[in-house]
This record gives structure tokens, sequence and C-alpha cells, in this order.
């Protein structure tokens, strides 16, 4: 058994989740965008109903739902993919991947941090 | 819908398609979240996860009896870019080294602005030796606290033990237009290693 998965064994599912420790796709990055699809509340549990209000209004951050909802990043990730999984949320972009980051994109950046001076 | 929330700047615009991520690191009280606050059009957010010492990360303090616990807090902001690009910072301290959320905030990071204080300059060694073996590319901002001893730059970069190619910045967290240069430094690096223009090592 890895350190990994021993470390893993420990975890305990917390109940706002459904008893599930982590998400059944890891698609999010803390930085991916999240928004709403949908906006029926049927059937969601009251955690889940906080978030899907919480992403009618426009779209966030991973991070940022985590922050305003006050939960454990590893909470929202677990209830953000059961709604990915439901049709209520969807993802708008990614996070940049394991792969190189273009200097395309860092020069945007840079550009944009030179704007503000 | 809290229409408040809409107004006053909470969600991202509509046009933007990028959103990318810097991590602000250093000891206790170095100044992470105060250049985070300083820089970011949002208020601030905080985001805490309760792990067990070793570092395995536990959503109920139940399902782990006589386990000592800590709990590891992160501040971020946001700074929109441009119409399309959004940029967030996260200020964490690097004490979590194995965990999970160090994953989530080292995989897809730019690079990593390290904040040091002379006063206690050895307490930036660790997190500089960490952020090597995860092969996240830094620049070093010393924060100039009041009373701090100033040192020239040669004399900082031999004690931090600096690489040549590695930017060494002065900056206050608490002032706008200084922390914007202090990223400026780093993402001017981060081209430059990309393009080869310089060497890493
Ligand atoms: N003089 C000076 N004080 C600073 C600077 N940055 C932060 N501080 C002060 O140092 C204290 C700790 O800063 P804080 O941002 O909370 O540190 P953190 O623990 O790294 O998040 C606060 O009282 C800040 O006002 C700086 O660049 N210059
Ligand atoms: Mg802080």
């Amino acid at each position: 058994m890895s350190a990994a998965r021993r470390e893993r064994a420990l975890v305990r599912p917390h109940v706002v989740t459904g008893g599930r420790a982590r998400p059944t796709r890891n698609i999010f990055d803390l930085v991916t965008l999240v928004m709403a699809a949908r906006s029926d509340l049927n059937g969601l549990n009251p955690e889940k109903r906080r978030v899907l209000e919480l992403c009618r209004g426009g779209a966030l951050s991973v991070a940022e739902v985590a922050g305003h909802l006050s939960l454990p990043i590893s909470v929202t990730k677990v209830l953000l993919s059961d709604l990915v999984d439901s049709g209520h949320i969807v993802t708008r972009v990614g996070g940049t991947d394991d792969g190189e980051t273009s200097t395309r994109l860092l020069q945007e950046v840079l550009d944009g941090l030179r704007a503000r001076l | 819908m809290d229409s408040a929330l809409v107004s006053d700047g909470t969600y991202v615009r509509d046009t933007v398609r990028t959103s990318v991520k810097l991590l602000i690191v250093g000891h206790f009280a170095v100044g992470k979240t105060t250049l985070v606050g300083t820089l970011s059009e949002i208020r601030p957010l905080r985001t805490e996860e309760r792990m067990t010492q070793a570092g395995a990360l536990i959503d109920d303090l139940a399902g782990v009896p006589g386990k000592e616990t800590t709990t590891v807090a992160m501040d971020f902001g946001r700074l929109t870019l441009s119409e399309e690009l959004v940029l967030y910072l996260f200020g964490t301290p690097g004490q979590h080294r194995f965990t999970q959320l160090w994953h989530d905030l080292s995989r897809g990071a730019l690079g990593a602005l390290v904040l040091a204080d002379t006063r206690r300059l050895e307490q930036s060694f660790d997190i500089m030796g960490f952020l090597e073996e995860q092969k996240l590319r830094y620049a070093v901002a010393i924060n100039q606290f009041d009373g701090a001893p100033a040192f020239a730059e040669e004399e900082l970069r031999e004690a931090l033990d600096l690489l040549p190619s590695t930017p060494l910045i002065f900056c206050d967290a608490r002032d706008r237009t200084s922390s914007t240069r202090a990223l400026i430094t780093l993402v001017e690096y981060l081209i430059a290693v990309q393009n080869g223009s310089i060497r890493e090592f």
C-alpha cells in the first residue's frame, strides 16, 4: 500500500458530501471556473443548494466557491463534481494543465500586470 | 439570486476565457495576506482545511481519534487582467507539503513569489528548497519592515543562496505599485526561462 493510499484510508467522508471523500472525477483545478447550467433545486441537499444558489449569479473559480461558502476545498470539489454529473453545473474554463504554459499566455499576464501600473 | 453579489463584481466577467494562478509563499507574518489584499479586486477570501500532522486531509475530526490535527489556511484574491483573462493569487505558508492541498495549489501554477523578511531570512530556506523540489519557478521579494536591517543585494543573494538567475526584488506589500512590480518581475523571469533566454540552473 502506498503512503498516499494509507493517508486516504484515514479520510472519513463528511456528511455533506453524501459519504464520499473525493470527487468521482478530478476535473477541478482551484481556478477552474464553474457556473450554473440549471437553476432548479429539486432533490438537492442543503449544501448543494447553497453551491447552486451561489453559482446562479455568474462564473466563479472553485476556490471562490469554497471561500464564499466557508467550505474546505476538498468538500467543495465533491459537491461540484456531483452537480456536474447531475447537469446543474458546467465548467467554463479550466486552469492550465500540467503541461508547459505557453509563452503567449505568460505574455498576456505580463501585459495585464503592466497595464495596472 | 443575490443581486448585490453581481453588481459588486463578485463574479468573473462573462468574457473571461482563461484563468491562471500564481502562489505567494513565505513564513508566518511575512506579508502574504497583505500582498494578496493589496492587489485583489475582490475582498480576499480564505479557506481552511484540517489535516492530521502526517498531512492526511480530514473532513471529520471524529474520524481520527487521538490524532494531532492542524488547520492549514490560505487566502486568495483575483485580478482581472483583460476581458479574457483572470489571475488568481494564492497566499500560503507552504507548511503542508505532502498534502492534497499543496498538490491543488502547485498544479498548473505559473510560478511563485517568495516573500522574505531580512530579520528572519533563514525561515525562507525551507520554502525555497521545497519549491525547487516541486520544480516551481520563483522570484524572491524582500518585504521591507520598519526597523529591519538593510543589506546590499549581493549580501542578500548570498545569504539566501540564490542562483544568479533568480530575481531578487524589494517590495512593500502594502503598496499596490510596488506589489504589482514584484509580480511583473516574476512573470518576466518566467517568460525569459521559457524562451531559453536565461538559464534556470
Ligand atoms: N513595513 C511593512 N509591513 C508589512 C509589509 N507587509 C506586511 N506588513 C505587516 O506585517 C504584518 C503581517 O503581515 P501579513 O500579511 O498578515 O503576513 P502573513 O502571515 O504572511 O499573511 C501585518 O501587520 C502587515 O501590516 C511590508 O511590506 N512592509
Ligand atoms: Mg496570512
